[in-house]
């Protein structure tokens, strides 16, 4: 029996691939919807799953397990106080707050010097958690923080207008006139940081990070409006930020609007959603053109099976079984859809890395893309095929043997 | 007495045209042994395309009795019908009914894929009956490769390949030239004489004298009686 069937299903192949194989031309111009449809479904989802990817690496980068606090105020209170810090500090499954301090200022080397430097201050834990911060010399430490230490990283932009052609570690740049010796040099690949990059709004001149506790005596400023809560482990983030919230609104009276906190975890999966959302839709309208396809492929399909209808009485005469005739004739049509699914996925993938490539965005071929752009064909070929092959099983072979 | 091989009693079919109920056969009665050659002889629209139907069970009668080696055929369903054509009928029409795209040996082959056979007895068989009828050299032609003889050759190689119990053949002679057409009918006599039961609808005197016993049907109804010897059954 099962010798039957099977012996069934290879003549049936091999009578479906002869017969497309016979009418080339007009299979191709068949399938042309099918593959329409598949490469637009192909390539859209890779497309948008190397955009989503993209767009969740740049996000985790910036930290999962970190909330960014923006601490505004009220106007009476501006920004947080050190104490504030404290008790931030004391929430439990916090690992430690980074501060950060911003302004912008001429610096000077004893070579040169430059306008419009950003100047950011930061503690040691910004350099735990963001690793390969540092390109050469070491990050800051707690002492430095502590003892408000005159210490300065410069990222590259700065050392080439300061330092050009010279070693700048050991060497002193003056920030608004006081003395900083410059210990580290930040890695060019700083920019993973997108929120902080944003947020710094980095000019021209360059970049340098000293202790914020040094900065803050250096500008006077006594609060701070800026800060990032390292979490200890993703699985408290929500609890962290429940309890932030509390300090936050006993640190500012309860008044509205006067702190935020950005969860970027939240932030990603909203992302994720969105992204996914959209990517269903672009699928939902490529979608239409394999319904024409499929139309296309029915009516191939019918066409086919008037044409051979003296060929399928002879089978049945022959003592083809009415389900065996369906059989032959739904492999013909699933062929058919599938040839162009696979030709789609080709395309498809094609497309994506051709613009993954423009677009310098990751390339990764996606085995559920392809299982979406085949399976979706091959059930193209089933649910079009079904009312011919019908069709084809139930006509009389007199009639059918007689229409020679 | 009962015959268990090929017996019909009272077979009536009519047909549904438009308003009109137009009968075909008028209660046939036949009965057909084992081994035997008949001839239906018949002018166009005296209904033996329909009995031939109803005989390779292709169409069931809508009243009497048909019974093919002891099975009751009109009680059967599509399904068992294919099965009964499969195993127990081989066909040869008119014009061949050769599929195209297909060499003689896949074309001898298609009765036995229904029929469950392995690929490699297919194939075995297949060869076996084209040898059987001549075409050894003819293997791989297609039929377009063929000459009409060839062709019917193939074909009857076909109806031969399931080892059926009865070779029915609708005017095996009529798209043939006369010589060609002899040889064929030399043919069915040798498929006889090895003990082949086959029946034979045409409507050529001289080709139903081939048979061994011919029966005439007109407007429907057998005459019967008109048994025949032809000189070469001596």
């Amino acid at each position: 029996m099962i010798k039957k069937t099977l012996s069934l299903w290879k003549e049936s192949l091999r009578m479906s691939l002869a017969n497309i194989w016979s009418s080339k031309m007009r299979s191709f111009l068949t399938v042309l919807g099918i593959v329409i449809g598949v490469t637009a479904i192909i390539a859209l989802v890779t497309i948008m799953q190397s955009a989503t990817s993209k767009v969740t690496q740049q996000f985790t980068a910036m930290g999962t397990g970190r909330l960014v606090v923006n601490a505004s105020g009220t106007a009476l209170k501006t920004g947080l106080t050190l104490d504030d810090l404290e008790t931030i500090k004391s929430i439990q499954n916090v690992e430690g707050v980074s501060p950060s301090v911003s302004t912008t200022a001429t610096v000077k080397s004893d070579n040169d010097w430059v306008k419009d430097v950003t100047i950011d201050g930061y503690n040691e834990m910004y350099f735990k958690r963001n690793a390969k911060l540092v390109d050469r010399g070491r990050e800051l430490s707690s002492l430095d923080v502590d003892s408000k230490n005159r210490v300065a990283l410069i990222d590259v932009t700065a050392q080439k207008q300061l330092f050009y052609g010279k070693d700048p570690i050991g060497q002193k740049v003056y920030i608004r006139g006081n003395e900083f010796m410059v210990i580290g040099v930040l890695s060019e690949a700083d920019s993973s940081d997108v929120l902080a990059q944003a947020q710094d709004s980095t000019t021209d001149g360059g970049r340098i990070i000293v202790p914020y506790s040094t900065l803050m005596t250096l500008t006077g400023v006594r609060n701070i409006s800026s800060l990032s809560v390292y979490v200890t482990d993703t699985a408290y983030t929500k609890q962290v930020e429940a309890d932030l919230e509390s300090v936050l609104k006993a640190a500012f009276n309860y008044k509205d609007n006067s702190y935020r906190i950005i969860n970027m975890e939240s932030l990603v999966s909203t992302m994720d959603t969105m992204l996914s959302m959209m990517t269903m839709l672009l699928v939902g309208i490529a979608s239409i053109a394999l319904l024409v396809g499929g139309i296309g492929i029915m009516n191939m399909m019918l066409v086919t099976v008037s044409e051979r209808t003296t060929e399928i009485g002879l089978r049945k005469a022959l003592g083809a079984e009415p389900g065996q005739i369906q059989l032959q004739f739904l492999i013909e049509s699933i062929i058919l859809s599938i040839s162009g699914g696979i030709i789609g996925v080709i395309f498809g993938l094609t497309l994506s890395y051709i613009f993954s490539i423009i677009a310098s965005l990751g390339f990764a071929i996606s085995g559920s893309a392809i299982a979406l752009g085949v399976g979706f064909s091959a059930a193209v070929g089933i649910v079009f095929g079904w009312a011919p092959a019908r069709k084809a099983s139930t006509l009389n072979p007199i009639d059918a043997l007689r229409s020679v | 007495m009962q015959n268990d091989f090929f017996h019909m009693t009272g077979i009536v079919k009519q047909y549904q045209m438009g308003v009109e109920l137009q009968t075909v056969l008028r209660g046939i009665d036949l009965t057909v042994n084992e081994g035997e050659f008949l001839s239906v002889l018949g002018p166009s629209g005296s209904g033996k395309s329909t009995l031939m139907n109803i005989i390779g069970c292709l169409d069931t009668p809508t009243e009497g009795e048909y019974i093919l080696r002891g099975r009751n055929i009109g009680k059967l369903d599509a399904k068992q019908l294919a099965r009964i054509r499969n195993q127990e009928i081989g066909f040869v029409f008119q014009s061949f009914q050769l599929l195209p795209r297909l060499d003689a040996l896949r074309n001898v082959e298609l009765p036995l894929i229904y029929g469950g056979l392995g690929e490699k007895q297919r194939m075995a068989r297949a060869e076996e009956m084209l040898v059987r009828v001549g075409l050894q050299d003819k293997l791989h032609n297609r039929p377009n490769q063929l000459s009409g003889g060839q062709q019917q050759r193939v074909a009857i190689a076909r109806a031969l390949a399931t080892n059926p119990s009865i070779l029915l053949a609708d005017e095996p002679t009529g798209a043939l030239d006369q010589t060609t057409g002899r040889q064929v009918m030399k043919l069915f006599e040798e498929i006889n004489r090895e003990g082949r039961t086959i029946i034979m609808i045409t409507h050529d005197l001289s080709i139903a004298q081939h048979a061994r016993r011919i029966v005439r049907i007109l407007d429907g109804v057998l005459l019967e009686g008109e048994e025949h010897n032809d000189q070469e059954d001596a």
